[in-house]
């Protein structure tokens, strides 16, 4: 049964590896969608290319962190209560932001849009921030005491690699949710994409050579990066590339395989360590300290065996069934249909 | 202090949450029903009432989402340590609802409300089923957890820590049977009353009489067998609570000596733990009995032999719930749901009478009780979470040793303003917008040349 220990473990960072996959590209279209759109109709067109697929996205975060509490009761709590600041902004972030794709369509009023727009680009920026703030700071280490209590301040969370590891999914976001416009959207919004694809990239693509080099020294001594942090580095360079070359559909292959493999190898760094202690090595928290009952995950190995491939089916067919491009002209104020003029024979 | 502030934390969260859940729950249920009366009938009344409160459906939801992410991420920020000597029971139904519930209720609703136009309307017709299903089986999950933590079953004690050793006990737990039963038809009445207060706001403005009788028909329909038995199924969970939780049940009657047969009071002046003989006002001989052992003469022990059973078992300390809490949440919650059963009753005759659509004094009375299900559903919880107090899980750990012990009163403070800012400003906006489409025109009808055409897709 000891193998389930790492099969959890595999699940959670696939967990949180979809997470950022599919949710990855919502967080970009949010960051991006007021300079996608330069009028309501645009921004309106922007916000549906996400529409019905955004909230199916964010499960992916809900399972992720509960599974974290199923399957590693000590690390769900050690992590949310240390983090605790920091949770309360990203839960607030996610608030906003997720009430402004159901409400800001609800009035017609300039201000109410505008307001509902800004609080959608910031929530979609501070949420993969502090995202990545938490993650890197399970690799680089927090002061953790013997009984796996967080004894720093709110301070000590904010250390370089945290800080830069969310820099970096803010950035690898933004391009992924451009190149996921090249792919959904048209006309001039589609150039527009492209155009901000091309402004981003090569940032995105600097902070993902420097996340998986500082990533690896983070956690190794030895002097080759493992295969997933190279395949990080390679992946953004070929994005780069992509973006340049105008392959909208491969670019966007591109960031999918980068946003996945900077979250995989934080996961790879940190195994078996779930929670690197900076006070001392002995107190780290690992898959074996914190691990559930050997029977509560059996009995959740066999639910995510049979539910996840189910739930990649179903959320599969909804991409195959929005596939089509969102246009701006959906969204443009109808003409009104010409008055049937009154007193014309033989029309009735 | 920080038990204290994280406990209002947890309740104000939560009492919120559970604003829009059984609303959600309901009200998708209901339209399901709609959805299904115009996919079978072809009449083009029922898609606009699908149309009509789905919207509503889809303005709840949003919040119910929102909110729930709170629920999901607080067990680890204020609750740490219960979460780390519980999470290996009480984490796998949470886990389970996300993979279960929460994929498949935001998945189809994205369907359901984009697809319109690009689902074959069977197709269409299953999204919505799947949102129902979705948000019932959520419940499911959340209520087994819940149910665990009131009478703790299926697990044994490994070095002080309680290890899972039996899934299935955890969804047989009669505790959750019954408590299950009861949140869904305690949902079923939110839904409906909103459904009908809705219907009869239009109704008395005139608004389309024939398609808005037909959801006032539905509403009544669906709400009076679901208040009368959410009556009975409350009172079943009655007394399996006195069973196991047998305090609690003490409390919500104020009972300090034990009593055989035992009456129950309608009010009562003074009570609380520090007034042991408040003035009891109309006493009904046998009732208390009947509601917590179903027996005539059944016996009820006091709560202070319990606290002295309590004391000698788990040691000293004070084991009796705020009674006063208990008493009055115990109260409101049987008299409203009276009430809502006598309104349900009332609508029910006049549709018999055919003058449901006339009757202004019924509609008027229509509208303002969709406040009813929202205070008897908190009472509801009062009575069950306070009433489970000064335990966090019954027997095994006490609240007092759940919290986060690293986390500072001030961040506390912050999380808990924070919230509550929040909350107060997207539960106005909510309401605004209920209020605002639930005023609306109904969308036109279609013209008979379009039957066959597809429905327009829902946009942002």
């Amino acid at each position: 049964m000891s193998n389930l220990i790492p099969f959890w473990f595999i699940v959670i960072a696939v967990l949180w590896t979809g997470f950022f996959i599919l949710e990855g590209f919502d967080f970009g279209v949010g960051m991006l969608h007021d300079l996608v759109g330069t009028d309501d109709a645009g921004r309106r067109a922007v916000i549906n290319t996400i529409g019905p697929l955004w909230d199916g996205n964010e499960v992916w975060l809900i399972v992720a962190a509960a599974a974290i509490f199923a399957a590693f009761p000590g690390w769900y709590a050690t992590m949310f209560s240390a983090y605790y600041l920091a949770m309360v902004l990203l839960l607030a972030s996610l608030i906003v932001r997720g009430l402004a794709f159901e409400y800001r369509g609800k009035r017609d009023a300039v201000r109410w849009r505008r307001t509902w727009d800004v609080l959608l680009t910031v929530g979609s920026l501070l949420a993969p921030l502090l995202t990545g703030v938490v993650l890197g700071g399970l690799l680089h280490g927090l002061p953790i005491n013997s009984s796996q209590n967080y004894t720093g301040s709110f301070w000590d969370l904010l250390q370089p690699y945290p800080l830069f590891t969310g820099i970096t999914l803010v950035l690898v976001c933004a391009l992924h949710g451009a190149t996921f416009l090249g792919l959904k959207t048209t006309g001039d919004m589609r150039e527009r994409s492209g155009l901000l694809a091309r402004r981003v990239a090569p940032f995105t693509g600097a902070a993902v050579v420097g996340f998986a080099i500082w990533t690896h020294v983070t956690y190794s001594g030895t002097f080759f990066l493992n295969p997933i942090e190279l395949l990080a580095i390679l992946a953004a360079i070929a994005a780069v590339w992509l973006v340049y070359e105008h392959r909208a559909g491969f670019a966007f292959a591109a960031t999918t395989v980068t946003i996945a493999s900077c979250i995989v190898s934080i996961f790879v760094g940190l195994y078996p360590n779930v929670m690197v202690s900076s006070t001392r090595a002995a107190y780290n928290l690992t898959v074996h300290n914190t691990a559930s009952g050997a029977y509560s995950l059996k009995v959740m190995t066999v639910v995510a065996v049979v539910l996840l491939p189910v739930v990649l089916a179903y959320q599969s067919w909804t991409y195959y069934v929005f596939r089509r491009r969102v246009s701006k002209s959906d969204f443009e104020p109808r003409q009104r249909p010409a008055e049937p003029s009154p007193g014309l024979p033989g029309k009735t | 202090m920080n038990v204290d502030l994280a406990r209002w934390q947890f309740g104000f969260v939560t009492v919120n949450h559970f604003f829009f859940v059984p609303i959600t729950i309901g009200l998708a249920f209901l339209t399901a029903l709609l959805q299904t009366a115009w996919y079978r009938s072809k009449n083009d009344q029922y898609l606009r009432l699908t149309r009509f409160f789905g919207t509503l459906l889809v303005i709840n939801v949003a919040i119910g989402v929102v909110t729930g992410l709170v629920q999901e991420f607080q067990f680890g920020m204020n609750w740490g340590a219960y979460s780390r000597l519980v999470g290996n029971v009480f984490g796998a139904p949470l886990a389970m609802e996300g993979l279960a519930a929460f994929f498949l209720e935001s998945t189809f609703l994205g369907l359901w409300l984009f697809g319109w136009d690009k689902l074959p309307r069977r197709v269409h017709l299953l999204t919505i089923w799947a949102v129902s299903l979705g948000t019932v089986l959520s419940a499911a999950f959340i209520m087994a957890a819940n149910s665990w933590m009131q009478h703790p079953v299926g697990y044994k004690m490994v070095g002080g820590k309680p290890q899972l050793n039996d899934i299935w006990a955890l969804f047989t737990n009669p505790v959750f049977v019954w408590g299950y039963a009861k949140v869904l038809l305690a949902s079923l009445v939110t839904g409906a009353a909103v459904m009908l207060a809705v219907s009869a706001w239009q109704l008395r403005h005139g608004r389309e009489p024939e398609v808005f009788t037909a959801s006032a028909r539905l509403a009544l329909i669906v709400l009076l067998p679901a208040i009368l038995f959410t009556m009975l199924v409350g009172d079943e969970l009655g007394v399996i609570e006195a069973k196991y939780q047998p305090m609690k049940i003490a409390a919500a009657e104020a009972q300090w000596t034990t009593c055989q047969p035992c009456s129950f009071s309608l009010f009562q002046i003074g009570g609380g733990n520090n007034d042991q003989t408040p003035t009891e006002i109309i006493a009904i001989p046998h009732l208390l009995s009947l509601l917590a052992t179903n027996s005539w003469n059944g016996k009820v022990v006091g709560l202070t032999p319990l606290q002295n059973q309590y004391s000698q078992k788990y040691g000293p300390g004070y084991y009796v719930p705020n009674v006063f809490i208990q008493y009055w949440a115990m109260r409101v919650m049987a008299y409203l749901a009276v009430l809502v059963f006598l309104i349900a009753l009332w609508g029910v005759w006049l549709i018999r009478r055919k003058t449901l659509a006339t009757s202004r004094l019924f509609l008027w009375v229509a509208v303002w009780s969709v406040v009813l299900p929202f205070l008897l559903n908190t009472a509801g919880w009062f009575l069950t979470e306070s009433g489970r107090q000064p335990w966090i899980v019954q027997g095994i750990m006490l609240t007092k040793n759940g919290i986060s012990p690293t986390v500072s009163t001030t961040w506390i403070w912050i999380s808990l303003i924070a919230f509550i800012l929040i909350y107060a400003t997207i539960g106005t906006i909510d309401l605004l917008l209920m209020l605002r489409y639930s005023r609306q025109q109904l969308p036109p009808t279609r013209a008979p040349a379009e039957a066959d055409e597809p429905v327009p897709a829902v946009q942002y």
